[in-house]
């Protein structure tokens, strides 16, 4: 029989001494996917400590599908190995503690909600009737109505209502809010930061919707073309990090600069230092979105973790031609 | 109880407003010493905000000696920032009542008031202008 009670795994082995650090939620070492001839994510090391709201951002086919697959036990990887809460990402105990809703919402349209949260109920040990139903009422849904007729943002409720029914300690989410309308949006990333700070729950989304991330996420994991080119706890990130402008021409220090825009007889810099710079320069620390829009215009180079020691420089630049002369 | 209203795209980070609305909240004496503070459940429920900025919100407000947790129960106010000199029936409002009401007949818009509120505190405020000695 399942344990009903659904003791934390963490607390089944109580011969060790209060571990410093428990193990992260997800933690990749060399981590690569293969489909064909073709590399979807390739030398990937990071770490997603537990407990944390990890937001993966990347350009469409970046591989933030492939790596959320990888640790929902959907895909295996082809090189490297991925660990979730300590143990290899194909490991059978897991199951119970993941969650995951696939970009695409897969549910069977010929269920009524009831049925399909009927199916949840079968399917998970651990299952919370009463949390899965509240979600539904939320959106007012009819129970007997079928998945079928629902619309976009009514069965990414009833999905979302299918995972956190399942309690679990890691919650994947693939651009989950895409087809919400700005109510459900907010109710539903309001149920999400309700049940981490309730429950510690880890959880990591995918968006492209940059401000959606904002406020929420307080870790970043940016993919691009397959490879990790940014991940740490965002704050650390967004201190590292300063957006400032000078006149054309101003020298930057080797080794620090992430994205350059000419406009003019001015320039825009991201670079990748927290400390001030010499020279003419105005400006600060980015906000998030500036923070992504910088990483996402540049091509990839040398990934960058924080607290790590900066690798090769990032040398990037796009000019924007812009039209008043 | 105290709700939050968050902005997103205000510029001052999510961990700060909650900081000054709770400040501003205990200067108008919407928060009295032992008054609870939202358990940060409630808080992102409602705001949708990421948990860990309302926890350290109420750390740096704990730090400040305005509210304090009691393990199980909760955050609880311990001072208030609320001076009689600024209370609603003071002399001190009466004055800017009457100000703010004579600026509009002289044709300032809200934002012409509240800049000139601004640039006369920093003045007063940042250039060491003791209030003793009027200019």
């Amino acid at each position: 029989m399942n344990n009903p009670t659904n003791t934390p795994p963490a607390s089944a082995a109580p011969s060790i001494p209060a571990a410093p650090q428990a193990p992260a939620a997800l933690a990749a070492d060399g981590l690569g996917k293969r489909y064909r001839r073709d590399w979807a994510l390739r030398d990937c090391t990071f770490a997603v400590p537990a407990g944390r709201i990890c937001g993966v951002v990347g350009a469409n086919g970046a591989g933030k599908s492939t790596l959320l697959g990888i640790a929902a036990r959907l895909l295996t990887p082809t090189e490297g190995e991925l660990r979730v809460f300590g143990e290899p990402s194909t490991t059978d105990d897991l199951r119970g503690r993941i969650a995951y809703v696939a970009q695409d919402k897969p549910l069977y349209p010929g269920f009524t909600v009831a049925e399909t949260l009927r199916l949840g109920q079968e399917l998970n040990p651990a299952w919370d009737q009463d949390f899965a139903q509240q979600i539904i009422d939320q959106g007012e849904l009819r129970p007997k109505a079928k998945i079928g007729s629902l619309s976009g943002g009514q069965r990414t409720r009833v999905t979302l209502a299918l995972a956190l029914g399942k309690r679990p300690d890691l919650l994947l989410l693939d651009e989950p809010m895409a087809d919400l309308d700005p109510l459900a949006r907010h109710q539903l990333m309001g149920t999400l930061m309700a049940e981490a700070a309730e429950r510690g729950t880890t959880i990591v989304l995918s968006s492209h919707l940059l401000p959606e991330l904002d406020g929420v996420i307080d870790h970043l994991l940016l993919v691009q073309s397959g490879r990790v080119r940014l991940c740490g706890d965002l704050e650390d990130l967004l201190d590292g990090h300063q957006l400032l402008t000078g006149p054309a021409g101003t020298a930057l220090p080797t080794g620090v600069l992430v994205e350059q825009r000419s406009t003019g007889r001015r320039v825009d810099v991201l670079v990748r230092t927290g400390e001030p710079l010499d020279g003419p320069w105005e400006g600060g620390r980015p906000s998030l979105e500036e923070l992504l829009l910088g990483y996402l215009r540049a091509p990839l180079t040398a990934p960058v973790t924080a607290g790590a020691t900066a690798g090769p420089a990032a040398q990037a630049q796009t000019t924007e031609n812009g039209i008043a002369a | 109880m105290i709700e939050y209203r968050i902005e997103r795209r205000s510029g001052v980070s999510t961990y700060q407003q909650i900081v000054q609305q709770t400040k501003q909240a205990l200067r108008l004496g919407l928060l009295q010493p032992g008054d609870k503070l939202p358990t940060a459940r409630e808080v992102v429920e409602l705001t949708a905000i990421n948990p860990n900025t309302v926890l350290k919100a109420y750390r740096e407000l704990e730090r400040e000696g305005l509210v304090e947790p009691r393990p199980g129960l909760g955050t609880f106010v311990r001072r208030s920032l609320a001076r009689p000199e600024a209370a609603a029936d003071g002399p001190l409002r009466a004055d800017l009542v009457g100000w703010v009401d004579r600026a509009r007949e002289a044709g300032l818009e809200r934002e012409d008031i509240s800049a000139l509120m601004a640039s006369v505190l920093e003045q007063r405020f940042d250039t060491g202008v003791s209030p003793a000695t009027p200019s």
